[in-house]
């Protein structure tokens, strides 16, 4: 089975983040990436799949810039086969890396889409979703079960209050959670082999889609530090302050 | 979990990796924060090596990761180094174990092994199926190793060996120790199998340091080694001395590990700590010690780095390494007490990792050639003059 895996580069949790100085991003320098952990999760299954089945492709997709090729080696270094990275050197709203990755998959016809939920960095939470409705596909989000029979797919979903399964035909697109499975480490011996995988790049305008942003970002604002609580003596102390002071009853 | 994932990095040197040093840096970085770190305190206060963790690295790659061929990953002095580098952030007990079986035991066979030697042992020592130590040090010879007392006689077309070896990292949990032995030539090496007559191990205890890593005592009495257990190519005292290089060299970016680990601890520490009227980090004698602190690590890269490039290279003067181990480790152990002084009383307890990695630096910057060794191997180099004898 061919699978393709959509892969984002994100600052690293462990990153302290930074509003840049003119307000519309975040400060990158001194800022370590990695791939976004909702997405390694993806790979990792692709690699589950393939593993179990004895046979298939993992292609790994990535829509950004020439130094996102880091991230895409470290997906092969896990065991991937090859990737494609669409050259992109502005950053792109979800709806256009949807469109970019499903015009991708047309030529590619991969049998199952897997994605991270969401990116850290965003939280859109929209491309897979998308991805799946521009395709006509069927879609499971949030999976973190899924099973594979034929060409039919049955998928256990973390929705409010438990859990959903549902059962679906192939292609499909399904979007990972964070109990699907604990990925695996890029070991050393497939860190170099990774040197040698296929990566091609394609430039985005050569894909002839609709990129026109529909999203500008009008400020990024640090959170106001939180100020230290204050003790109070006594609980009709409390009740005046909240009533004069809050005026919250 | 302190310093788990985070980096110190002051001057960018990230900018100057190749992406599959970075790669193999945060791989190994992933897997000592999710299997070591959660552990690691119950192995050092009970005295145990966790065996779970062998297969492990070698699942990774770790063990040889500089060698070609054999079933080793091949990858770069730098690479290496950095893997060095995040085991001994974890524990300088756990990097021992990986210097030992890769740098000492497995580049021993390497470099002057036979063929047959090479592909016996290599490939199962990478996948860790076949766990090595090494045998230099005697209980009466530690800085000179040419004093040693341990022979080794010829008898018909084998070797008799006695002798005792002390301070063996591994010992005996070592499926095989490479034996530097005096025989009329000169000092030779030889692989003495686990279970061969004769040869027995026992560990010492009482250790404060180094407390999640296995230290035994080797003994030989009458050992009988065949001559397809000889080492052919390690003529004289130059071929164990070229595997220390090679342990040096992976101490010295090891160091930087304990080092980084303790700074950001107590730099989380003094940060949000408060005495008097505001926290720790507030003050100038606690900003000076920060600020110290991070100079001697950012030098400490520095120094691996360019070392880094010298060994792949192929130009790397053994001199150098000791300058590195020399100076890197001894920053290390110095930023370790002055953060445990930093972290006041909770500085002496197992809740934060800064008294393990200070009582483990203690044995960093004695073994494998003591600080002073390494300063007199120095002092030779720039004066001509030799100041060991």
């Amino acid at each position: 089975m061919k699978i393709l895996v959509p892969v984002k580069r994100v600052p690293d949790p462990a990153t302290t983040i930074r509003v840049a100085p003119d307000g519309a991003g975040i400060a990158t320098d001194n800022v370590k990436w990695v791939i976004n952990p909702f997405d390694e999760i993806a790979i990792e299954e692709a690699l589950r799949i393939k593993e179990k089945q004895g046979q298939g492709e993992v292609v790994l997709i990535a829509v950004g810039q020439q130094s996102w090729q880091e991230q895409l080696r470290t997906g092969l270094a896990m065991g991937a086969d090859r990737a494609i990275l669409v050259r992109s050197d502005a950053p792109l709203d979800p709806l256009a890396i949807a469109r970019v990755i499903a015009k991708v998959a047309e030529n590619e016809k991969p049998e199952l889409i897997i994605i991270g939920k969401q990116a850290i960095d965003d939280d859109s939470n929209q491309v897979g979703q998308m991805i799946a409705e521009m395709l006509g596909w069927p879609q499971a989000t949030f999976a973190s079960k899924i099973e594979l029979n034929g060409d039919r797919c049955s998928v256990v979903r973390e929705v409010d209050g438990g859990l959903a399964t549902v059962a679906f035909p192939l292609p499909a697109v399904v979007t990972t959670d964070l109990r699907l499975n604990e990925p695996r480490y890029a070991s050393l011996p497939g860190i170099m082999k990774a040197r040698k995988k296929p990566l091609n790049e394609i430039a985005v305008d050569s894909l002839g889609v609709d990129l026109t942003p529909k999203l500008k970002i009008k400020v990024l604002k640090t959170p106001e530090k939180r100020q230290a609580g204050r003790k109070l003596g006594s609980v009709q102390e409390l009740v005046a302050a909240l009533h004069n002071e809050a005026k919250v009853i | 979990m302190i310093g788990s994932s985070r980096d110190v990095d002051f001057f960018n040197l990230d900018e100057l990796l190749r992406p599959e040093e970075k790669m193999a840096r945060d791989a190994v970085r992933a897997f000592v924060s999710r299997e070591v770190l959660p552990q690691i305190e119950q192995h050092f206060a009970h005295e145990t090596f966790d065996r779970g963790l062998v297969a492990q690295m070698a699942d990774l790659g770790i063990f040889g990761a500089n060698l070609h061929g054999y079933g080793c990953a091949g990858m770069n002095n730098i690479a290496y180094g950095l893997i060095m580098q995040e085991l001994e952030a974890a524990d300088s007990g756990l990097r021992s174990f990986a210097s030992v079986q890769s740098a000492l035991a497995m580049y021993a066979i390497y470099s002057s092994g036979s063929e047959e030697q090479k592909q016996r042992y290599l490939p199962e020592m990478a996948r860790g199926k076949l766990i090595g130590c090494f045998g230099l040090t005697e209980p009466d010879h530690g800085s000179d190793p040419g004093g040693m007392e341990t022979r080794a006689r010829r008898d018909g077309r084998g070797w008799v060996l006695n002798g005792v070896k002390r301070w063996i990292t591994n010992g005996s949990i070592a499926d095989l120790a490479i034996v530097w032995a005096k025989v009329e030539e000169g000092v030779t090496g030889f692989i003495v199998e686990r279970g061969t007559p004769g040869f027995a191990t026992s560990d010492i205890h009482g250790k404060f340091s180094m407390r999640a890593s296995i230290t035994s005592e080797l003994v030989f009495e009458d050992v009988r080694v065949d001559e397809a257990h000889h080492l052919p190519n390690a003529r004289g005292l130059r071929a164990p001395l070229s595997c220390l290089t090679q342990a040096r060299y992976g101490i010295a970016w090891g160091a930087i590990g304990a080092a980084r680990t303790c700074y950001l601890c107590a730099l989380d520490y003094v940060k949000s700590r408060k005495q008097f009227s505001r926290p720790l980090a507030g003050y100038q004698m606690v900003q000076r010690k920060l600020v110290n602190m991070l100079t001697e690590i950012t030098k400490a890269q520095m120094i691996c780095l360019r070392l880094g490039q010298l060994k792949d290279a192929g130009t790397m003067r053994p001199e150098q390494v000791s300058f590195a181990k020399r100076n890197n480790v001894n920053a290390a152990l110095k930023i370790a007490r002055t953060a445990r002084d930093m972290l006041g009383a909770n500085g002496i307890v197992n809740e934060y990792p800064i008294i393990r990695h200070m009582l483990n630096l203690e044995t960093v910057n004695t073994y494998e050639g003591t600080f002073d060794v390494q300063t007199l191997i120095l002092g030779r180099d720039i004066t001509g003059e030799n100041a060991f004898d």
